[in-house]
């Protein structure tokens, strides 16, 4: 019997086929994989966010398998000796025992923490790119107003995370957060004991979170994320002005090979990242907080990064009650303003901006086409504002460890935040206002001039003058000037962006591209290697 | 009001009768001669038992106390004044801090103070171990107070867990859970406990220097404070930092500056060598 030849090269071709012929995914497939996407750097710092979440899923999937989220109270008998026959709630006794007993451990805990506040590190620094950049224009309204509803969500996945080990820290963090509850005017008192199921503590707000935090909040954020993504599938990656691009197109790389590739690779970088953090920085040792009592607070008890600029308003804010005489007397107190108004108003106004925007440049047009920040400097002043803000409020949420730290005193500190608070983000305005014309305004002169080359020459009649190098031909100009639009991408302004010095080595260590060999056609002179050059001296050899 | 009637009764009757009031006048005066009286009495003891003037400039100092006095009367005498008994606006009366206060400020460093400010800083000590237990023993001897126990080693028989409870209810709310201390208000501060000795923690806690509340005997027992003392020492100096780096043990705020300078600046990095690469 004649044995069949087996095509090792032909099987995945005819696997393709078999499943083509079954599933007939060929051609949505096709688009798929041939959908491109703009390459440009700052498009992968959303990436640093997905990557982060996925991070997050599986390390928390690990910390799932050990942690108890109970209160009730057991005494610690695991191996870490200065806790030994403390009595704890079981949710800290699992929480040590992931830290201490459980082989690789720690080193999740770690991971995951660090990958939470990398996830919103990444969403903010990735919400600044589409804020300074224009993306959020129409039509990608929507998708901004989504990114804004992750931060938040990420917000409660990270505090209810935090909450969770109920250690000292989290303690005193779920306790500020019921005094936030309770400072709600006429329902805070009913918010706060249907969620922690009475008085503070009680017995059900760690079984709570925990649902939370590890169904409800990871849900809504998959939910979430997926429409984000599909919205930027379905309308498309905006891409910077520059040859060949316009408003109804998109230049770039095909999703397969290469951009699924780069993704890849990406993400194991983002992974390695993460883990070389959680592996070399100790992060929340929560078995020196101890467990939570309500009479243990520590000094430099701060939430996680992103919430500490609630904590730094909270510090900020002055001792202002409003008293109310309904019925008995009403009170709101102060802590209801920088921690419940606040937050509401960044909300708000986060969402809302790209319509604010439009409505005040009474701007209706699709923009697919990013804009350099100095080209919107009012945007761009805007959000310099915004950052500052943001900026004093958590510095000021740090305040007691910087006034330690550098030996200030806290009352000084928190006078620099309040004034600071309000002076300085309309100085950041200003500042970045003229910083943005002023830009506009050397990109103008060196389409207008030329290049600045360095070399001075010496008239004959005595005057000095400086040679540009000019970017393009002379067109009939007197003074040899050409005339160049602007088109809303980087102006060369040093020569061996001209090709005059040549390009730029590369590689980190040692040359690793030789300059690109560029195709010759027909019709032209094969390129010569540059000639070599001698640095201009006096003539005089020093040897 | 006498008649005729009262001389008809017995003697009994008229001893048992109100005199005859005196006028206003007479009675007053008798009040004050009686007062008069009593405070010349109470003067005069006072007087007779009290201490001479000139026993208070020349107690009966010991050896060491008398060697105390001469370095307080050339380094300390220009805040504390003669006798210890303070100048107003430079520095406290030291009569009744005890020796243990004196060991504290004088062995960390803390006295003599470089400048006026909201508190001391801790910084090489300017006396060494004989001269400060000198001064203790002056200090003493003026007024008495709070002794630390002999013995370098003061955690012995210390039960760490015990101690870890006792200091995060009653240490770590200024100087933080790791012990490397905390703003209090307008420049006053809680130290980092990590430069200090035994006998110095011990001492602090008698005497509750600076800031600081006093934790006398009644407060912790001294089985408490060795408690106290065996946790700071053999668990917060000598813990590994199971997870790595431990960003000084400033609490989130370093952990939130770690993310953005190593975690984003990494991969901002990495991302700008990707979308190089097309």
């Amino acid at each position: 019997m004649k044995r069949r030849k087996f095509d090792l090269a032909a099987t995945p071709g005819k696997a393709a086929v078999g499943v083509d012929d079954r599933f007939a995914v060929a051609t949505p497939l096709r688009k798929l994989l041939n959908k491109v996407f703009p390459d440009h750097w700052s498009f992968l710092l959303g990436e640093i966010a997905l990557f982060s979440f996925v991070v997050l899923l599986l390390t928390g999937v690990f910390l799932t398998f050990f942690f108890e989220p109970a209160m009730t109270e057991v005494v610690y008998d695991g191996s870490y000796a200065p806790l030994q026959g403390t009595p704890m709630s079981a949710a800290y006794a699992s929480s040590l025992d992931i830290s201490f007993d459980v082989r690789g451990g720690l080193v999740m805990r770690q991971m995951h923490h660090w990958a939470a506040l990398l996830f919103m590190a990444a969403i903010v620094v990735h919400m600044l790119r589409v804020f300074f950049t224009g993306a959020f224009r129409k039509p990608r309204e929507t998708n901004w107003i989504i990114g804004s509803l992750l931060f938040w969500v990420g917000f409660l996945a990270g505090f209810t995370g935090y909450s969770l080990p109920d250690d000292g820290l989290s303690g005193t963090g779920l306790r500020i957060a019921s005094a936030i509850m309770l400072s709600i005017p006429v329902i805070g008192s009913w918010v706060t004991s249907s969620v922690f199921g009475g008085e503070f503590p009680g017995t059900i707000i760690i079984s709570r979170f925990f649902i939370a935090h590890v169904l409800l909040i990871p849900g809504l954020l998959v939910a979430l994320i997926s429409v984000h993504l599909g919205l930027v599938f379905k309308q498309k990656h905006t891409q910077w002005p520059g040859p060949g691009r316009t408003n109804n197109n998109v230049v770039g790389e095909r999703m397969f090979p290469r951009y699924a590739l780069k993704q890849g690779g990406f993400f194991m970088v983002v992974f390695g990242v993460i883990a070389l953090m959680g592996g070399l920085f100790q992060i929340n040792p929560i078995w020196l907080f101890g467990p939570y009592e309500a009479w243990v607070v520590s000094a430099a008890s701060q939430p996680d990064w992103y919430v500490m600029f609630l904590d730094g308003s909270t510090r900020l804010m002055p001792a202002w009650e409003i008293p109310i005489p309904i019925g008995d007397g009403y009170v709101i107190p102060p802590l209801f303003w920088p921690t419940v108004v606040l937050p509401g108003i960044l909300v708000g106004l986060s969402t809302m901006y790209p319509f604010l925007e439009a409505r005040h440049l009474k701007d209706r047009k699709s923009h697919n086409l990013l804009e350099r920040p100095r080209d919107a400097p009012a945007r761009t002043a805007v959000g310099a504002m915004a950052v500052s803000f943001y900026i004093v409020l958590t510095l000021s949420g740090a305040n007691d460890v910087i006034a330690d730290k550098f030996q200030i005193s806290l009352n000084a500190m928190t006078w620099a935040g309040r004034i600071g608070l309000l002076v300085v983000p309309p100085l950041a305005y200003y500042v970045t206002y003229r910083l943005c014309l002023g830009l506009q305004q050397h990109d103008r002169e060196v389409l207008a001039h030329g290049v600045e080359t360095g070399i001075i020459r010496r008239m004959p009649d005595g005057r000095f003058v400086e040679v540009h190098q000019p970017l393009s031909a002379s067109n009939g100009h007197a003074d040899g000037h050409g005339q160049l639009d602007y088109v809303g991408w980087v102006v060369p302004k040093k020569m061996n962006r001209l090709g005059a010095l040549g390009p730029a080595i590369r590689g980190f260590f040692y040359p690793i591209e030789k300059p690109v060999e560029a195709p010759v056609s027909p019709g032209h002179p094969p390129v010569e290697a540059r000639p070599e050059r001698e640095e201009i001296g006096s003539g005089e050899s020093r040897r | 009001m006498t008649s005729d009637n009262d001389r008809r009764r017995g003697l009994l009757a008229r001893l048992r009768e109100r005199p005859a009031a005196r006028s206003r006048g007479r009675r007053r005066l008798g009040a004050a001669v009686r007062l008069i009286a009593a405070l010349m009495l109470a003067g005069g003891a006072y007087t007779v038992f009290a201490p001479g003037a000139q026993a208070q400039d020349n107690p009966q100092l010991t050896g060491a106390a008398a060697e105390g006095k001469a370095l307080f009367d050339v380094s300390c005498v220009t805040c504390h004044g003669r006798n210890a008994q303070g100048v107003e606006g430079r520095g406290p009366s030291l009569i009744g801090v005890g020796a243990a206060s004196v060991e504290f400020q004088v062995s960390s460093g803390r006295m003599p103070l470089a400048r006026q400010e909201a508190q001391a800083h801790r910084k090489p000590p300017v006396f060494n171990d004989e001269q400060t237990r000198q001064l203790a023993q002056y200090i003493q001897e003026l007024g008495g107070g709070p002794v630390v126990p002999e013995g370098d080693d003061l955690r012995e028989d210390g039960n760490i867990a015990a101690g870890g409870e006792l200091f995060r209810i009653n240490c770590s709310q200024c100087h933080a859970f790791g012990g490397g201390g905390g703003a209090l208000s307008s420049g006053k501060f809680a130290p980092s406990l990590h430069p200090a000795t035994d006998r110095q923690i011990y001492a602090a806690m008698l005497s509750g220097p600076q800031n600081m509340p006093v934790f006398g005997d009644n407060q912790l027992r001294p089985e408490q404070k060795a408690d106290i003392i065996a946790y700071i020492q053999e668990t917060l100096k000598h813990d590994q930092d199971p997870g790595g780096f431990n960003l000084g043990r400033y609490g989130p705020s370093t952990e939130g500056l770690a993310i953005f300078l190593v975690g984003i600046v990494a991969l901002v990095f990495a991302s700008l060598w990707i979308a190089g690469k097309s």
